[in-house]
């Protein structure tokens, strides 16, 4: 959805439309270096923003460099995501109170909605978002935490100019343009340093008309699609769907999953960076008197022993099936279940495994010697 | 077996002390905010480092610190265990046998000689064991020292009798929850979080440090692949790689066998 022609705004214009936010009632969260990387924080202005810095990442490893430029975006996505914000690790939903020897009263936490402004998201964040939303508001629940985060939900988006080595957007489809989605779509351009400006929706609109911007012109344009095809070449990861949901059900006693487990780790971080999984666990406790009991609710992992935990214990004890469990999940069963696929290419798993896990290498290896096809043909597997 | 210890008014506590340098039972009156409350809901009934006031058992919890380290100390900790309905071990030394299990890779002889005027007056065994290598326990708490929190939590739940709140998971879902930026991945940092039991709430990357382990391995470690990783990617010696893993946690089994692994393979490099 593209409402009215695209504009241009400048560096003074983009810290305008930030006070303007923030002055309308809006947190507003966004880039900024924080502990060596760029992390997703509350903004109050332009100088918040990562000016002149840059990523470069790869399995296991993410490092700050300076550019030799001014950019406000010149670099990818940072260990955190949109989810953090709209399903937050760890809340509370009820407490229970107890009345002496009548019993006890449950008091429900209430869930404000929240005015949340997310600044300089990416396309694979907007897809993340769209899958986030098929589990927590179109599913068989709309869950309570989610909605009063998700529902007056501001999304200024900004069009990806710099992938980084472990990116794969172009692959699922997610970036690095954008085409709907958010309310506002920025794309950096550069000498002048200027941002072309999309509304996406009727607040798009409105904010825009706040602001003091210039009509964009055909050579703005042409730049953007410029920006664009060389940003789509520069993806360090590509991952081959064709075919990829068959692919993996179809070979779940391959020996590439004996040997990624003898790799991984189990320590639950691809999972607790990836922008989509959604799993969360309880926590029961109660005050040291016994007044007081609590049910909290905070991320789980299906990497963590407990997930599968059930009468008789863990139903995936071994790591070999928690990674197979969580690939094709991602990759294949997600896609049965919610019509998409749950990952979006944005490279965070790779990227944050401490052993460097690279889920396109693994998925490479498994096309490169696919059962199906040694069984087709007669062959031993 | 007496009654469960939800339903006694006010349950019996003994806080037992083995080899050990009392920092974790003292984090118990290091509970300043809820230690008026635990003290209304137990009785402490032998508590030396907080009390001389000492009441003879059985006890309903026994809370014990330290590891095995003397004959003598094997006695006491059956007769413990026999007067005792609860048993839990706090701390490294008493889950993992502690830093002072890194005897267990020496000759405990050579060091009663060069450290005592009289040796022979030393009865010491020539390993430091974990509690439950002597008796059975009913609950462990890992850490050096324990975690405060997790201190409360375990007391509040055997009061409300339900299951405490202490997964087994690695120190990287702390860390990812509190919003830490991974020190090992943007700092290359040796780091043992992903090989270590949670609990601590990720106390050392919160100060850009690499976890060192303390509270001993987490539920399904994989140590080979870690010190492949540390030794490959981060440049780390074997034996570097095995001082990683030989500290406070040292004879934990995960922790222990991956040292001896690097351990071996320095020797077997220096000897090639």
């Amino acid at each position: 959805m593209e409402l009215d022609a695209p504009v241009l705004l400048s560096v003074d214009d983009l810290d305008t439309l930030i006070a303007t936010l923030r002055t309308d009632g809006y947190r507003v969260i966004g880039p900024t270096v924080r502990d060596g990387a760029i992390v997703h924080a509350e903004l109050t202005g332009v100088g918040d923003l990562p000016r002149g810095w840059t990523d470069e990442q790869g399995p296991g490893s993410y490092r700050l460099h300076r550019r030799d430029d001014d950019a406000l975006f010149g670099y990818a996505v940072g260990p955190s995501s949109p989810r953090r914000e709209l399903l937050p690790p760890r809340h509370r939903l009820w407490t229970a109170v107890s009345d002496g020897d009548v019993g006890f009263r449950v008091r429900e936490e209430e869930h404000v909605p929240a005015k949340l402004a997310l600044l300089g998201v990416r396309g694979c964040e907007l897809a993340a978002i769209a899958v986030q939303d098929r589990v927590f508001l179109h599913g068989l629940y709309e869950d309570q935490v989610y909605t009063a985060n998700r529902q007056d939900l501001l999304l200024v988006a900004v069009e990806c100019g710099t992938p980084s080595g472990s990116c794969f957007c172009a692959s699922m489809g997610t970036g690095p343009g954008i085409d709907g989605g958010a309310d506002l779509t920025l794309t950096e351009l550069f000498d002048p340093h200027r941002f072309l400006t999309r509304a996406g929706s009727t607040r798009g609109q409105e904010l825009l008309a706040q602001l003091d911007h210039t009509g964009a012109g055909a050579a703005d344009q042409d730049e953007r699609t410029h920006r664009m095809d060389a940003a789509a070449e520069q993806m360090g990861r590509h991952l081959d769907t064709t075919d990829l949901h068959d692919l993996l059900l179809g070979n779940l006693e391959h020996p590439r999953w004996d040997d990624v487990a003898e790799r991984c780790l189990a320590c639950t971080n691809c999972t607790l960076v990836c922008p989509t999984c959604f799993c969360t666990t309880m926590e029961d406790t109660t005050s040291l008197t016994g007044d007081e009991a609590y049910r909290d609710r905070r991320w789980d992992s299906c990497f963590a022993l407990g997930f599968s935990h059930t009468g008789p214990g863990s139903v995936r004890s071994s790591t070999r099936a928690r990674y197979r469990q969580w690939c094709t999940h991602k990759l294949a069963t997600w896609i049965d279940q919610f019509g998409t696929s749950g990952c979006v290419g944005c490279g965070r798993c790779i990227t944050w495994c401490p052993v460097g896990i690279d889920i396109t290498e693994e998925v490479a290896a498994i096309r490169a010697t696919d059962g199906r096809r040694a069984a087709r043909t007669g062959a031993s597997p | 077996m007496s009654a469960p210890i939800a339903t006694i008014e006010r349950p019996t506590v003994a806080v037992w002390k083995f080899a050990s340098c009392d920092g974790c039972q003292l984090s118990l009156l290091s509970a300043e905010d809820e230690l008026l409350a635990i003290a209304g809901e137990i009785h402490i009934a032998y508590f030396l480092e907080a009390t001389r006031e000492v009441s003879d058992g059985p006890y309903d919890i026994s809370i014990v610190e330290g590891s095995i380290t003397t004959p003598h100390d094997a006695e006491r900790i059956r007769h413990v265990r026999a007067i005792s309905d609860t048993l839990i071990t706090i701390g490294a030394c008493a889950t993992a046998g502690g830093i002072q299990a890194l005897r267990n890779f020496a000759e405990v002889e050579e060091y009663r000689s060069l450290v005592y005027a009289r040796p022979d007056q030393i009865a010491a065994l020539a390993d430091s064991t974990a509690i439950a290598e002597h008796v059975p326990v009913d609950l462990e708490l890992r850490g050096c020292p324990i975690e405060t929190s997790q201190l409360v939590e375990v007391i509040s739940a055997l009061l409300a009798g339900r299951a405490p709140v202490t997964p087994t998971h690695s120190v990287c879902v702390e860390c990812k929850l509190a919003g830490r930026v991974c020190v090992a991945v943007a700092d290359g940092v040796p780091c043992l979080g992903p090989v270590t039991q949670a609990g601590c709430g990720a106390r050392c990357p919160a100060f850009s440090r690499g976890c060192y382990g303390c509270f001993g391995p987490m539920e399904t470690p994989n140590t080979t692949s870690m010190a492949d990783h540390l030794a490959d990617q981060l440049g780390l010696s074997h034996d570097e790689v095995a001082h990683l893993f030989r500290t406070f946690n040292a004879d934990a089994p995960a922790f222990r066998s991956e040292a001896r692994r690097r351990e071996r393979a320095a020797t077997a490099t220096t000897e090639g």
